[in-house]
C-alpha cells in the first residue's frame, strides 16, 4: 500500500573525490594511541561521518517514512482505516484445499515424518559424507554424516547449499542439439553409428574431459573404456588445481602421494599459505581436529598456530602469529625456516625483515619435534610444498602429525598438463569427438590454452552438465546432468574412505550421470547407473554381497576402505630436487583464490551462496580486488574505486576492497564470478578474472600493474550492518594471562564500571524473576573454536526457510540471515588480529523486544525461548529497534513468493514461510525442540542432553556451538557456561541473554610478542 | 425565524450519543459472532468429495477402527489420509463394479491420487501433531465429533485458537483413558474426577506457549 523508502541511501560513495574520508595516517595514529580495541571496518575505525550516519539511523533498513509528512488528519485516517481492515481481515474464510494421498503408499514413508538417508557430495573429486533429510520423497536439508571421516557430522557451506543447487530453477532441463530441444533417444540414435566408427578406429580421435575423479566405479569404467578404445584419451581438469602438490610429491618421492595431517597430535602448526581450516580436501575434518587442540581447558596444551600468507584467510584469522608476505615470498620464508633448522637448500632472498619472526618459529618447531606440523597450501609453489615435506621429515613429524597415503584420485595427472595436452591435440586437429563430462573449461581454463578457440575446431562436441553454461552453448549436443542428489555414484574421502552415494529423488529433468554417459560411450545404449555401480561393488565388497551392499549404502561409507599410511622414501636430496626460484617480476603481485562462496564458479547460480557474506570482507554478490591499506594509500584508492589490473598485457577491471592484513604489494582476486551463461541468479555478479590467469601463474603471478579507472562501484557489504556500536563484544585473552579479564567474572566489574544502564547492578530489575521449572534452553558459542566458515549461516537458512533478498536489498541492510558472523579486527592496520563472532538471537531472559511489541507477537515461553509469532506480527518493527543485538530481520517484501516454483521444493515443511510485513529471527530451531519434546513425551521420559541439535550446532565443523538445558547442571551447555571464559554480550544492559560466548584464547609465542 | 431543530432533536441526539456506545459494542459483538459462526469456520458444513465416502457406514456400521486407514495417527503429526491401496484392500473383493467407486479404481489403475477436499484445515502457520494428542488420551471424538455418525464428514469444532486453548488450559475437561481414545461412543460418567486423575497419571503438561503450535 505504501512505498517505504529507507531514510538513508545504502553505504556508498557518490563521487570519487570524496575518497579520503578514511585517512590512513589518522587511523594509524589512532591505533597507536590505543583508540579502538576492536573495529569492524575501516569506516568504523575512522568513525567517519558516513559510518555515524549509517549507525545512527538506528536501523537504516527499518527507518521508513510515509510519502508525505504525516499530519493529524492523515494519521487519524490511516488509523481508522487500519482498525477497520484489521477487523475485516479477521473474518476471512480459508480457501478450500485439497489432499493428495498416495495411490500406493511407499513402505517407509510415514506422512509428516522425515526420513534420513546417507549419501555423499563430490567436490573436485573428493567426497564428503552427508545425511539428507527427506520429506515425503523431497530432500530438504543436508546434514553431515557422523560416520564419515571427512565429515564427522559437520559440513561446509557448499554441501549445505547443494540442496538449493538441486532445485536451481536455471538447471538445464532437456537434451539439446545445436540449441534445439531433443529427446534423449535422439542423442542415442545419433551417437550409435559414431560409436561403431570409433570402435573400428580403436577410439582414435575420441577425447573425454572430466573433473578430478576419485570414484572407483567411474575409474574402472574409464579404464575399461580405454582398454576397449586404446586410442582414446582421458583428460581431467580442475581450476582449483592441486598440481603443485602433485609435482612436489613427484620430485620428493618419485611418484604421487597424498599428504594427510593429524592436527589432533600437533602442538605447533606452521601453515605456509595453507587455508587448511576451510579449503581443500578434508578441511571440515581438519577443522575439528585442529579445534580439539585449541582449548586451554583441555588435558593437552593448547596448540599454537603460525600462518604465513599473502592475504587473510580463515586459518590466518585463527593464527597466534600471522605473517603477511607475498605469494611468491612464502617460498623464501619456508627456505629461511628450513635454513634455520639446518636443512640444505637454497639461500632465502628478501626475508631479512622477518628474520626474528622466522627464528622464533624455527626454535618453536624444533622444540616440538614430532608434535608439530608444517602445512603448505596447495596453491603454493612446488618448492614450498617440497620444503614442507622436508621440514616435516626433519622434525620427525612423519608418522605422528603427517601421514602419506596412496593418491585418492583414480588417475593422478596434472590438471594443467592434461588440459594442455587436450588443447594442443585440438589445435593439431587430432580430436574428432570431444566429450566433456561435468567440466566447464571454456569458462575456467587458463587463458593461454585458448581453449574456446581450439574447441570450436573439434568436429563433434558433447557436453554433460548441470547448466547450459559457457561450454554447453559451444557444444552441438548438451545432455542435462543428474545432480548428485539424483544419481547413484561413489567417491572417496580425503583419506581414501569410499562412499556410495544414493539418490534422494528421481532425476527432476531426466538427467544422466557421468557413469551412465561413460557406459554409453562403451556401447551400452541403455545405461543404468545403479546397475553399473552395483556391478562394480559386487567384486569389491565382502561376501555375502547383499548384506555388505545394503550396509554400505545405509552407513554412507564402505567400512575399512581408508588408505593405510604409506612410507615414501626421498628419491634424492632436497637441494638436488628443489626447483629454482621463479624469475622475479617487478610490480604488483596478483594472487588468485578459489572463492569461499562460488568456488571456481560452479556455485555461482546459488542465491544462498551469493548472498552469504564472504568470511573476511563481508561482501556479498560479487568479488572485489583485495588491496592492502599501504597500497591503497599509495594509490589513493578507497574501497569501491574500480581498478584496472594489467597482467601480461591482459586486463580486468573490478572494484577495490581495502583488506587489513593483506600483504603489501599483493592484490588478491577471487575466481568464479562474472559467469556469462548458465543462470539468472549469477547474472551481473562480479567480474571474471580467469582472463588474466595463465597456466604459468595459476595461483600467483608477479609484474602486474594497477590503475584507477575513475569509476566507483557500489558493493553490497554487510560489515557495518547491525552494528552494536563498539561495546565490549569480542573478548580475547592470552594463555597464561589468567582468565580474569576474559571471562564471566569480568562481567560484574565491567558492569559496575559502566554503571549499568539504569545506574544500578545490571541484574537488578523491576520485573520479577521467572522460574523455569522444566527445561530452560540455552546456547554457548565458543569464539575460540569458531573459524568463521559461515556453515552455520547457510544451515540456518536451509532449515528455517530464510529467503534470499538480492544485492540491492543487502546494500540497504535488509539481509535476512538469522545468524550472522561478525568480523572484528584488532591491533595494527597492516597486521591485525582477526576475530569472528557468530550472533544469533540471544533469547534474553529480560528481552527488550518483548516489552515494546504492541500486539504481543514476541513473547517469552516457559522454557525461556523468546518466541516470535508471525501470525500476530503487524510489522511495527519496534522490537528490532529495541533489540541491542540487532538480530531481528524484517520482511520488507514478499521475498519468498518471488522464487520459482521449483525452489519451493527446498522449503522445510516444519517452518512457516513468512510473508511481507513480518518480523522474524532465530527461534533456537523451535521445530526441532518440538519434534524432540513430543517424542520424549510419548516415551514418557525427559529429553536427553544432546538430543536436540540446532541447525547451526549440527553443521559446525569445530563444535563451537552447544545447545541444551541450562537447568540441567550436567548438560554440555551448562558445563560450558560454568567455564571462566563464559560471558554474555552487552551484559551491562541486564538483558540476561540465554546465548552466551566463551571468550577466544590466543597462545602467543613470548619470543615474538613485540618483534 | 423558526427553530431549525425541533425540541425532540435534543432527546434524539442524547440518545444517539449514548446509544452509539451500544451500537459500536453491538457491532463488535456481532462481528465476533460472525467470526465464530459456521459461515466463517465452516463448521458443520459437509464437503462434497470425489467419492461420497461414508464414515458412518465404514467406522460406525462396519466398525472399522480409525487406525485401519489413518495409519500414522499414533506416531506422526499427520494422521495420514489412506492410500488408494487401502480402499482397494476390500474393494477388490466387494462392490467391485459400483459406479460410485470408479474414481477409486481409476486411481488404483493409474497411480494418480484421489483429490479429496480437506475438511479440517488449520491455517498454514499452525503446526498440529496428532500423535502426542492420542498418546496423551485425547480422543478422536473430542476434536472430530461423532465421525461414525456422519455420512459426509464435516468439521464439528470451530478450530479457533480459543477452542484449542480451552483444552490446553484445562485438559482434565477432555482427556480420557488411552484405551478409549478410538472409541467414539465412549463418555465418562464423571469427567472432572477422571480427568484430574488422568492428567496426573499421563503426566500431561499441555503447553500454551505460542511456539507450541506457531513456529
Amino acid at each position: 500500500m505504501f512505498y517505504l523508502p529507507p531514510v538513508i541511501e545504502p553505504m556508498q560513495r557518490s563521487d570519487a573525490n570524496q575518497s579520503s574520508e578514511v585517512n590512513f595516517d589518522t587511523l594509524r595514529a589512532k591505533l597507536r594511541a590505543g583508540g579502538a580495541e576492536f573495529w569492524r571496518s575501516l569506516e568504523n575505525l575512522a568513525d567517519t561521518a558516513e559510518f555515524r550516519r549509517f549507525v545512527e539511523a538506528e536501523f537504516p533498513s527499518e527507518a521508513p517514512r510515509l510519502l508525505s509528512a504525516p499530519d493529524r488528519r492523515h494519521f487519524l485516517k490511516l488509523m481508522g482505516a487500519s482498525i477497520a481492515l484489521a477487523g475485516a481481515a479477521g473474518c476471512t474464510r480459508q480457501p478450500e484445499e485439497k489432499l493428495y494421498p498416495y495411490a500406493e503408499q511407499p513402505e517407509q514413508i510415514v506422512a509428516g515424518k522425515p526420513l534420513f538417508y546417507a549419501t555423499a557430495m563430490p567436490l573436485s573429486g573428493v567426497s564428503t559424507g552427508l545425511v539428507v533429510e527427506s520429506h515425503m520423497g523431497r530432500p530438504t536439508k543436508i546434514e553431515g554424516n557422523k560416520q564419515h571421516p571427512g565429515s564427522l557430522g559437520a559440513t561446509d557451506v557448499f554441501a549445505q547449499a547443494s540442496i538449493l543447487g538441486l532445485y536451481d530453477p536455471d538447471r538445464s532441463s532437456t537434451v539439446r542439439n545445436a540449441g534445439a530441444i531433443r529427446p534423449w533417444s535422439a542423442f542415442v540414435d545419433w551417437i550409435e553409428p559414431r560409436l561403431q566408427e570409433l570402435d573400428a578406429l580403436g577410439g582414435k580421435g575420441l577425447r573425454i574431459l572430466t573433473g578430478r575423479v576419485t570414484s572407483p566405479t567411474l575409474g574402472a569404467q574409464m579404464k575399461g573404456l580405454l582398454e576397449k578404445l586404446p586410442n582414446a584419451r582421458w583428460h581431467q581438469y580442475e581450476a582449483i588445481s592441486r598440481d603443485q602438490a602433485r609435482l612436489a610429491s613427484r620430485l620428493a618421492f618419485g611418484r604421487e602421494f597424498d599428504t594427510r595431517y593429524h592436527f589432533e597430535n600437533a602442538d605447533v602448526v606452521l601453515s605456509l599459505d595453507g587455508d587448511f581450516l576451510s579449503e581443500g580436501a578434508g578441511a571440515v575434518r581438519y577443522a575439528r581436529d585442529f579445534a580439539s587442540r585449541r582449548s586451554a581447558d583441555g588435558e593437552r596444551p593448547m596448540n599454537r598456530l603460525y600462518v604465513v600468507e599473502p592475504s587473510p584467510t580463515n586459518t590466518g584469522a585463527m593464527a597466534d602469529h600471522r605473517l603477511p608476505v607475498g605469494g611468491a615470498e612464502v617460498e623464501e620464508v619456508a627456505l629461511a625456516i628450513a635454513a634455520e633448522l639446518g636443512l640444505e637448500a637454497r639461500a632465502p632472498v628478501g626475508v631479512e625483515d622477518h628474520l626474528p619472526w622466522i627464528r622464533a618459529v624455527a626454535r618453536d618447531l624444533s622444540k616440538h619435534q614430532g608434535s608439530c606440523v608444517v602445512v603448505a597450501g596447495e596453491r603454493q609453489s612446488a618448492a614450498t610444498q617440497l620444503l614442507a615435506h622436508a621440514l616435516n621429515e626433519k622434525l620427525g613429524n612423519v608418522g605422528s602429525t603427517v601421514e602419506y597415503t596412496e593418491p585418492v584420485a583414480v588417475e593422478p595427472s596434472l590438471d594443467v598438463g592434461s588440459l594442455q595436452d587436450l588443447s594442443d591435440a585440438m589445435d593439431r586437429g587430432e580430436v574428432k569427438m570431444l566429450v566433456i563430462l561435468g567440466a566447464n573449461p571454456v569458462f575456467d581454463a587458463p587463458f593461454d590454452l585458448e581453449f574456446e578457440e581450439r574447441m570450436k575446431r573439434v568436429p563433434t562436441r558433447v557436453h554433460l552438465g548441470l547448466h547450459l553454461d559457457e561450454t554447453a552453448v559451444l557444444c552441438q549436443w548438451h545432455i542435462p546432468e543428474a545432480h548428485f542428489l539424483e544419481a547413484w555414484g561413489d567417491g572417496r574421502a580425503f583419506d581414501g574412505t569410499a562412499s556410495i552415494s544414493q539418490p534422494l529423488i528421481a532425476p527432476l529433468y531426466d538427467g544422466k550421470s557421468a557413469l551412465e554417459m561413460v557406459a554409453l560411450l562403451g556401447g551400452n545404449l541403455e545405461p543404468n547407473g545403479y546397475e553399473i555401480l552395483r556391478d562394480y561393488w559386487r567384486q569389491h565388497l565382502p561376501q555375502p554381497f547383499e548384506d555388505a551392499w545394503r550396509r554400505a549404502i545405509h552407513d554412507g561409507v564402505v567400512a575399512g576402505t581408508a588408505f593405510p599410511p604409506a612410507v615414501p622414501n626421498w628419491s634424492a636430496t632436497l637441494a638436488s630436487v628443489l626447483p629454482p626460484r621463479a624469475a622475479d617480476a617487478a610490480g604488483i603481485e596478483v594472487v588468485f583464490r578459489s572463492d569461499p562462496s562460488v568456488y571456481d564458479g560452479r556455485f555461482a547460480n546459488s542465491g544462498w551462496l551469493q548472498e552469504l557474506p564472504r568470511p573476511l570482507t563481508r561482501l556479498t554478490w560479487e568479488n572485489a580486488i583485495w588491496v592492502s591499506p599501504l597500497d591503497a594509500e599509495d594509490l589513493g584508492v578507497s574501497s569501491g574505486d574500480v581498478l584496472r589490473v594489467e597482467l601480461e598485457g591482459r586486463s580486468v577491471e573490478l572494484p577495490a576492497w581495502i583488506v587489513p592484513g593483506q600483504a603489501q604489494g599483493v592484490v588478491t582476486l577471487h575466481l568464479g564470478y562474472g559467469r556469462r551463461r548458465g543462470g539468472y541468479v549469477q547474472d551481473g555478479t562480479g567480474v571474471d578474472v580467469y582472463p588474466i590467469r595463465s597456466s604459468e601463474g595459476m595461483w600467483h603471478a608477479g609484474g602486474a600493474s594497477l590503475t584507477r579507472t575513475g569509476a566507483v562501484a557500489t558493493l553490497a557489504c554487510t560489515q557495518d550492518h547491525h552494528s552494536m556500536e563498539g561495546r565490549d563484544l569480542v573478548r580475547v585473552a592470552n594463555v597464561g594471562d589468567g582468565h580474569a579479564h576474559a571471562g564471566g567474572h569480568a562481567d560484574d566489574s565491567h558492569a559496575e564500571e559502566e554503571g549499568g544502564h539504569g545506574g544500578g547492578h545490571p541484574d537488578t530489575s523491576l520485573f520479577p524473576d521467572v522460574e523455569y521449572d522444566g527445561y530452560a534452553w540455552g546456547m554457548t558459542i565458543d569464539l575460540n573454536s569458531c573459524t568463521g566458515c559461515n556453515a552455520c549461516v547457510i544451515a540456518c537458512q536451509s532449515e528455517n526457510n530464510i529467503p534470499v533478498v538480492g544485492k540491492d536489498q543487502v546494500a540497504a541492510g535488509r539481509e535476512m540471515h538469522w545468524i550472522r558472523v561478525d568480523r572484528y579486527f584488532s591491533g595494527d592496520l597492516d597486521t591485525p588480529e582477526i576475530h569472528h563472532q557468530p550472533v544469533p538471537c540471544m533469547h534474553c531472559e529480560r528481552a527488550p523486544c518483548e516489552l515494546v511489541c504492541p500486539v504481543n507477537a514476541t513473547v517469552h515461553s516457559d522454557e525461556g525461548l523468546n518466541d516470535m509469532v508471525y501470525n500476530r506480527c503487524v510489522g511495527t518493527r519496534y522490537c528490532s529497534n529495541n533489540c541491542p543485538y540487532k538480530v531481528r530481520r524484517f520482511n520488507f517484501f514478499l521475498y519468498n513468493d518471488e522464487e520459482a516454483d521449483i525452489v519451493k521444493m527446498a522449503a522445510n515443511p516444519d517452518v512457516t514461510i513468512r510473508s511481507r510485513g513480518v518480523m522474524e529471527k532465530c527461534t533456537y530451531c523451535v521445530q526441532r525442540i518440538s519434534r524432540t519434546r513430543i517424542e520424549a513425551k510419548k516415551d514418557g521420559r525427559r529429553i536427553r542432553d544432546g538430543e536436540i541439535v540446532t541447525a547451526c550446532q549440527s553443521v559446525c565443523p569445530t563444535e563451537a556451538i552447544r545447545f541444551g538445558d541450562v537447568n540441567d547442571p550436567a548438560s554440555q551447555v551448562s558445563l560450558a557456561k560454568a567455564s571462566a571464559r563464559n560471558y554474555s554480550l552487552l551484559h551491562e544492559l541486564g538483558t540476561k541473554p540465554r546465548t552466551t560466548y566463551l571468550s577466544a584464547m590466543r597462545n602467543p609465542n613470548p619470543e615474538i610478542e613485540g618483534v | 425565524m423558526s427553530q431549525i431543530f425541533r425540541r425532540s432533536t435534543n432527546t434524539i441526539s442524547k440518545v444517539s450519543i449514548f446509544g452509539a456506545i451500544f451500537l459500536v459494542a453491538g457491532g463488535l459483538y456481532g462481528l465476533s459472532v460472525v467470526n465464530r459462526s459456521g459461515y466463517v469456520t465452516q463448521a458443520n458444513v459437509a464437503r462434497e468429495q470425489p467419492v461420497p465416502f461414508s464414515h458412518k457406514h465404514h467406522a460406525g456400521e462396519l466398525g472399522i477402527d480409525c487406525r485401519y486407514c489413518h495409519t500414522s495417527v499414533e506416531e506422526s503429526a499427520s494422521a495420514n489420509i489412506p492410500a488408494t491401496q487401502i480402499c482397494m484392500n476390500c474393494h477388490k473383493e466387494i462392490w467391485t463394479d459400483s459406479p460410485t467407486l470408479e474414481p477409486v479404481r481409476a486411481s488404483y489403475r493409474s497411480g494418480e491420487p484421489i483429490e479429496w477436499i480437506k475438511v479440517h484445515d488449520l491455517p498454514d502457520f499452525v503446526y498440529f501433531n496428532h500423535s502426542i494428542h492420542v498418546n496423551k488420551g485425547v480422543g478422536c471424538v473430542t476434536c472430530h465429533g461423532r465421525v461414525d455418525e456422519m455420512n459426509l464428514v464435516h468439521q464439528e469444532a470451530s478450530l479457533h485458537m480459543e477452542w484449542c486453548l480451552d483444552c490446553h488450559r484445562n485438559p482434565e475437561k477432555y482427556v480420557r483413558p488411552r484405551e478409549t481414545v478410538f472409541d467414539l461412543a465412549w463418555s465418562a460418567h464423571d469427567q472432572e474426577t477422571l480427568g484430574a486423575i488422568l492428567v496426573e497419571e499421563y503426566d500431561i503438561e499441555s503447553r500454551d506457549d505460542c511456539s507450541t503450535c506457531h513456529r
